[in-house]
């Protein structure tokens, strides 16, 4: 069984509000699933439900398998064990979720210790290990410097550093290099995917840059309003994108290559709010393409293409007139 | 003559235990209706050089012209004509926006400070305005609380244009907003300024968005410009091997992944490297390169390099 981590159903209710709908997705060991949206997609919230993060207002349902035992209807205590050995969570704000009065080796002993009982000299060898795992120079003198005088790019690795310390199987990045520049992106991203192999984590990546996705993941779900519209690899993707939000998505960002002196940039009228309170697809009142059933009925789960999946009607819509031309 | 010209332009800091250079003699032109893009990672110069030319980070040395006009040692009521002209928009939608103030009194609050028109004509300036961004009339009435991220940053662009300024410093402008908003954010700012025939200074962290929105882009490194080329010139035939890795590691679905990319980080600008002040970080880098200090050098048409191996084309 290569499936690592398989979300059915996941639901996340708060009062007037559903963040995540019925979602399914699998994590294979190995590998990264990306889950790419913009704000209000319900991304996030999927990520901090697996956590058990969410605030108490909200409401989960739906069945999280994770390495074949399902952990969602475990109790608190039972839950925690898991913590940090069968999974662990990365952040967009390393700055934030550093103690800033806590020596950075302290804080990755910390993690080790809720797990496992060392000696201290023990855990600081093993927290020294970690530093040098994530590739942090001068590794020793840091483990007594404080977070404040790292750099964003190097407060990251330390959380990477404390997130694989007791090996989990899963590893969530909630965004880890949207505060960060390009170049030092580039090497997060680098080492993640390094710790990744070397570890042989499965990767729950949540990202709303369609271009690091497109190098970096190995499969792609991309979710609007709490719901799953499209998924598939990303070749196969990006490629052919089916849904008229994916389309829409990537043709306005400028990657293209293209000037403002040529084109405009194609926009996705309207913005995510509009969602609320949708009978039928949560993107019809921003799509291009919508048709009156649209407005209606959710669209169906359909496979137009092996492993690439897609929620849409204008494709049933697509194959009927071509059933129709055919006769 | 261009609309700004800057020369040698330094912002220098005192610290404890020295200077902290964070523009160190820069010298640059924006012609009439010319978008330039400055890019480089944080800490390299390119927000300190944007306020610096508003006047809203002190100029230590160096010269700026707006118009013919130096204005770099202007001071008090004489600048005033100047800010009118020479306008900005920040990053964060929230924090430069009055949460106390209506849309209408935000947009008002200039007209009123440089007594422009009659009660009515501001009114219908205001009006204006907001059509122009793409905002209901009747958002004078409301606060910005109310509006979405996208929606804020039309009203930070509305306050910065109402006084028809004629070049606009946008500071990360979209960096805070989703692709699908940024488009829409990006297709304001190119109307208006065909309509208006602005000048903008685009300083952006997002090497795509200034590929698609600049006419020429500077390059900086540490408070200086390493490179200066047109938007093409410097995507397809980057020079300098800080471009180069830069342009590297921007993600791109469209490439597969970099195979290795720029190592190590941006040094302190209080304690600037000798000679070159990339050469900590170059895989170039030779003797010369760690004692001499590369002035920039006119490379190709409209192309300029600070970089002594400028002229290896190898990857």
């Amino acid at each position: 069984m290569v499936d690592l981590l398989t979300l059915k159903d996941l639901t996340v209710r708060f009062p007037g509000l559903t963040a995540v709908s019925g979602l399914n997705l699998t994590v294979e060991r190995g590998r990264t699933t990306a889950l790419v949206g913009e704000s209000g997609s319900g991304k996030s919230m999927t990520a901090l439900s697996l956590m058990r993060l969410l605030p108490r207002s909200a409401r989960v349902s739906g069945d999280i398998r994770l390495d074949g035992r399902i952990i969602s209807s475990l109790d608190d205590r039972a839950f925690r064990r898991l913590l940090g050995r069968e999974l662990a969570m990365i952040f967009q704000e390393p700055m934030t979720s550093l103690n800033p009065v806590m020596t950075i080796g302290r804080q990755i002993e910390e993690a080790l210790n809720v797990h496992e009982r060392l000696s201290r000299r023990a855990a600081r060898a093993r927290a020294e290990e970690l530093l040098q795992l994530v590739h942090i120079p001068d590794a020793r003198a840091w483990l007594d410097g404080y977070p404040h005088t790292m750099s964003g790019g190097m407060r990251q690795r330390v959380m990477i550093a404390i997130a694989v310390a007791c090996r989990p199987k899963l590893l969530i990045a909630d965004e880890p290099t949207t505060a960060l520049d390009v170049t030092i992106q580039a090497q997060i991203l680098a080492l993640l995917r390094e710790l990744r192999e070397e570890l042989d984590m499965g990767l729950l990546l949540v990202t709303h840059d369609l271009d690091v996705v497109g190098q970096w993941a190995d499969h792609v779900v991309v979710m609007y309003a709490g719901h799953k519209l499209e998924e598939g690899p990303p070749a196969a993707l990006f490629e052919r994108p089916l849904h008229p939000y994916t389309r829409g998505l990537m043709a306005s960002s400028p990657t293209a290559g293209t000037s403002y002196r040529q084109a405009r940039l194609p926009e996705i009228p309207g913005g995510i709010a509009s969602a609320l309170g949708q009978a039928g697809c949560p993107f019809a009142p921003r799509c291009p393409d919508v048709l009156p059933v649209c407005r209606t009925a959710v669209p169906p789960w359909r496979t137009p293409a092996l492993g690439h999946h897609v929620s849409c009607h204008l494709l049933n819509e697509e194959e009927r007139r071509d059933a129709v031309a055919l006769g | 003559m261009p609309l700004l010209s800057v020369d040698g332009l330094s912002t220098h800091y005192p610290v404890a235990g020295g200077t902290l250079k964070a523009v160190d003699g820069v010298s640059f032109a924006v012609e009439a209706g010319e978008t330039v893009g400055l890019v480089g990672e944080s800490g390299c110069g390119k927000s300190t050089l944007g306020k610096a030319i508003l006047r809203l980070a002190p100029a230590t040395s160096g010269d700026i012209r707006f118009d013919g006009t130096s204005i770099s040692s202007v001071e008090g009521a004489a600048l005033k004509p100047f800010r009118q002209r020479l306008q900005m928009v920040f990053q964060d939608p929230f924090g430069s926006l009055n949460p106390r103030q209506t849309v209408g009194e935000i947009l008002i609050g200039p007209l009123n400070v440089h007594g422009i028109g009659s009660r009515r004509t501001r009114t219908e300036r205001v009006a204006d305005i907001l059509r122009s961004v793409g905002l209901p009339e009747d958002a004078r009435f409301r606060y910005p609380h109310e509006f979405s991220g996208g929606q804020r940053q039309r009203i930070g662009i509305a306050r910065a244009l109402i006084l028809q300024p004629e070049l606009v410093v946008c500071d990360e402008a979209v960096s805070a907003l989703d692709v699908s908003v940024q488009a829409q954010i990006l297709n304001i700012l190119s109307d208006l300024k065909q309509r208006l025939n602005l000048s903008y200074v685009f300083i952006s962290h997002d090497l795509a968005v200034v590929r698609y929105f600049c006419d020429r882009i500077l390059v900086m490194y540490l408070g200086r410009i390493v490179e200066s080329a047109s938007s093409e010139a410097l995507w397809d035939a980057p020079r300098h091997p800080y471009t180069r890795g830069l342009i590297a590691a921007v993600p791109n679905r469209a490439r597969p992944r970099p195979e290795s990319v720029l190592p190590g980080e941006i040094p302190s600008p209080r304690n600037l490297p000798p000679g070159c002040r990339f050469s900590t970080r170059c895989a170039r880098a030779t003797e010369i390169c760690r004692t001499v200090d590369p002035q920039l050098a006119r490379v190709g048409a409209g192309h300029d390099v600070a970089c002594h191996h400028h002229d290896h084309t190898d990857p």
